[in-house]
């Protein structure tokens, strides 16, 4: 009883403190204190609803045992981590971003390809594609190469879909002006088509990124090796060991938002002078 | 209309693509099967061989067309449209849990929307967490959530139909936050010059001028809906489902099963997405907005 109670003090402190922050002047410390105040405020809620309701840890382990794992268990997870985010998911990012966005530019020379292989392109990036994974996993084994098609065939679609629009992203002023500077096609798509799609190419990259986890961590449900993240958790699951499985989601996460956040500062990075990024301080 | 040639015309030539590829993954089954004979194998009899292979690495298209058909239309005529073995069944099942996830999902989206456009605490924790919430590859914790599911006793279609929830909330909350905040200053104001109550702005100037963002948000909710019920249906032991199907499909080597699941997922993915659009089309004419 004393933890429930507990919890819910939690969740009225945190809520009042984030309260009256929201409602200061938003500050760079503001906006990042809200939303990590939220953050522990759910783990500790989590930590306390789980002993006070005294739920089987085989069904929800607390948070802090889940951390006590995953400093146990490092060697494992960092296995795991190489096996399916390092070769699974990178490589077959790489390939399937690079493919696309060249295949993007091909198309886009082609007026006829453009209008009959978008339409179809478009459809394709709605469907259950992770379907193929089974059918790559018989194709190409079952070590990290097949997980690494599962990937590429999942980042394509987004991708050229975003590219090639981008592409498209610019007005007959600004390619008439490129014209009257004697502008040969290279240099056109060098120097203004090509960073006219970059805010384009982004987004598809950022859709492209969480794809890609998906990817490689399910593609190992239909067969792997002894090692790799969905390996170990559907194995972990069927052992009822459910804290390392929370420990691999941790990773996943981590990783997940890390690759995120990385492609995002490399956006503002590189497209700073778009009207999107130039309002945030 | 305009662009019917030049999509035939990449279809045509993914079709002949995919011809060929079944003749080049086919072709060493095929020799060895012919060596093995005693035969030697011209190029007419290549071809018809790999076209026609019991569990080729690649089906041909008319293969998967006529599992398909097996499956569906002829059991159909059999009067056994919903027996264990028909697609149909399968893909009634798989389309159950995905339209209980998309409602559900479409539902919280919007509450959690119109939480975070209305309160700005709920705007400054919330918001980046629904964010970072989709940089976690949910599809992996299925199998987990399935399991401890089961154990509270939650089986069938729930534990499903919350993973589909999981994956379509998200487009939803983004796609109506953006919708809820997009009148303009000037609108909001004559909202406010007519003495509009704060529910009245919401139901007559808010939530109409969002209908455009939330059925672009629907389309892509309700195709990650339908990956979250194919994945959430790998765990379940490959009961019932397009997801069971390919599964058991990988498992005893039958690809043109594996095939066959997979095109009638993608029907399955393009009418449904194809109906909302028809939806978004009739509701936003007669809202004089299209």
């Amino acid at each position: 009883m004393g933890w429930l109670v507990f919890a819910l003090g939690v969740w009225a402190g945190g809520w009042w403190l984030n309260h009256v922050l929201a409602h200061r002047p938003k500050t760079r410390l503001t906006r990042l204190a809200v939303p990590v105040i939220f953050g522990v405020t759910i783990l500790v809620i989590w930590e306390a609803v789980v002993h006070g309701l005294e739920i089987s840890p085989i069904l929800l382990p607390p948070p802090s045992q889940i951390a006590v794992t995953f400093a146990a268990k490092t060697d494992i997870l960092w296995e795991d981590f190489v096996q399916t985010v390092i070769k699974g998911a990178l490589t077959g990012y790489v390939i399937g971003c690079g493919a696309a966005f060249l295949i993007a530019v091909a198309i886009d020379r082609f007026p006829f390809l453009q209008r009959g292989l978008l339409p179809v392109g478009n459809f394709v990036a709605a469907l259950p594609i992770i379907g193929m994974a089974p059918i790559l996993v018989m194709w190409f084994g079952f070590d990290w190469q097949s997980k690494a098609a599962v990937v590429v065939v999942m980042v394509f679609f987004p991708m050229l879909v975003n590219t090639v629009q981008g592409l498209q992203d610019t007005n007959a002023m600004q390619r008439d002006l490129m014209r009257t500077y004697a502008a040969g096609y290279w240099m056109t798509l060098l120097k203004l088509r090509l960073p006219a799609a970059m805010p384009f190419i982004f987004n598809g990259l950022k859709i492209g990124s969480t794809l890609a986890l998906i990817g490689a961590i399910v593609a190992e449900f239909f067969g792997s090796p002894i090692k790799g993240m969905g390996f170990r958790i559907s194995t972990s699951v069927g052992q009822l060991a459910l804290d390392l499985v929370w420990a691999e989601i941790a990773v996943a996460a981590m990783a997940g938002s890390a690759f995120y956040g990385g492609i995002a500062l490399l956006e503002k990075a590189m497209t700073f002078w778009h009207p999107s990024q130039r309002g945030r301080t | 209309m305009r662009n019917a040639v030049p999509i035939l015309t990449v279809v045509c030539t993914l079709l002949v693509i995919w011809y060929a590829a079944a003749v080049w993954l086919n072709a060493p089954w095929a020799y060895n099967k012919a060596e093995r004979a005693g035969i030697e194998l011209n190029f007419t009899d290549l071809v018809s061989d790999t076209w026609s292979q019991d569990k080729p690495k690649l089906p041909a298209p008319h293969q998967v067309g006529a599992e398909i058909w097996k499956t569906t239309g002829d059991m159909v005529l059999n009067g056994r449209g919903f027996s264990k073995r028909s697609l149909i069944y399968h893909s009634w099942v798989t389309f159950s849990a995905t339209a209980l996830g998309f409602v559900l999902g479409t539902g919280l989206g919007i509450a959690l929307a119109i939480g975070i456009v209305y309160n700005r605490t709920m705007d400054m924790s919330v918001m980046p967490w629904v964010i970072a919430s989709q940089t976690i590859p949910i599809l992996a914790i299925a199998p987990m959530i399935i399991v401890v599911l089961n154990a509270v006793g939650i089986s069938g279609l729930l534990p499903k139909a919350m993973i589909s929830m999981y994956l379509s909330f998200f487009p939803v909350v983004v796609g109506m936050v953006k919708g809820l905040r997009s009148p303009a200053p000037m609108q909001l104001d004559q909202m406010r010059t007519w003495s509009a109550t704060p529910a009245q702005t919401f139901w007559r100037l808010r939530l109409p001028s969002s209908m455009p963002y939330l059925f672009a948000s629907l389309k892509i909710g309700m195709a990650a809906s339908l990956v979250g019920a194919i994945v959430g249906e790998l765990p379940t032991g490959a009961v019932a489902g397009l997801g069971a199907r390919l599964l058991a499909g990988s498992y005893y080597g039958q690809t043109i099963q594996i095939w066959s699941a997979l095109i009638m997922a993608a029907t399955l993915a393009a009418i449904l997405v194809g109906l909302i659009g028809v939806l978004q089309r009739i509701i936003l004419k007669r809202m004089g907005m299209a």
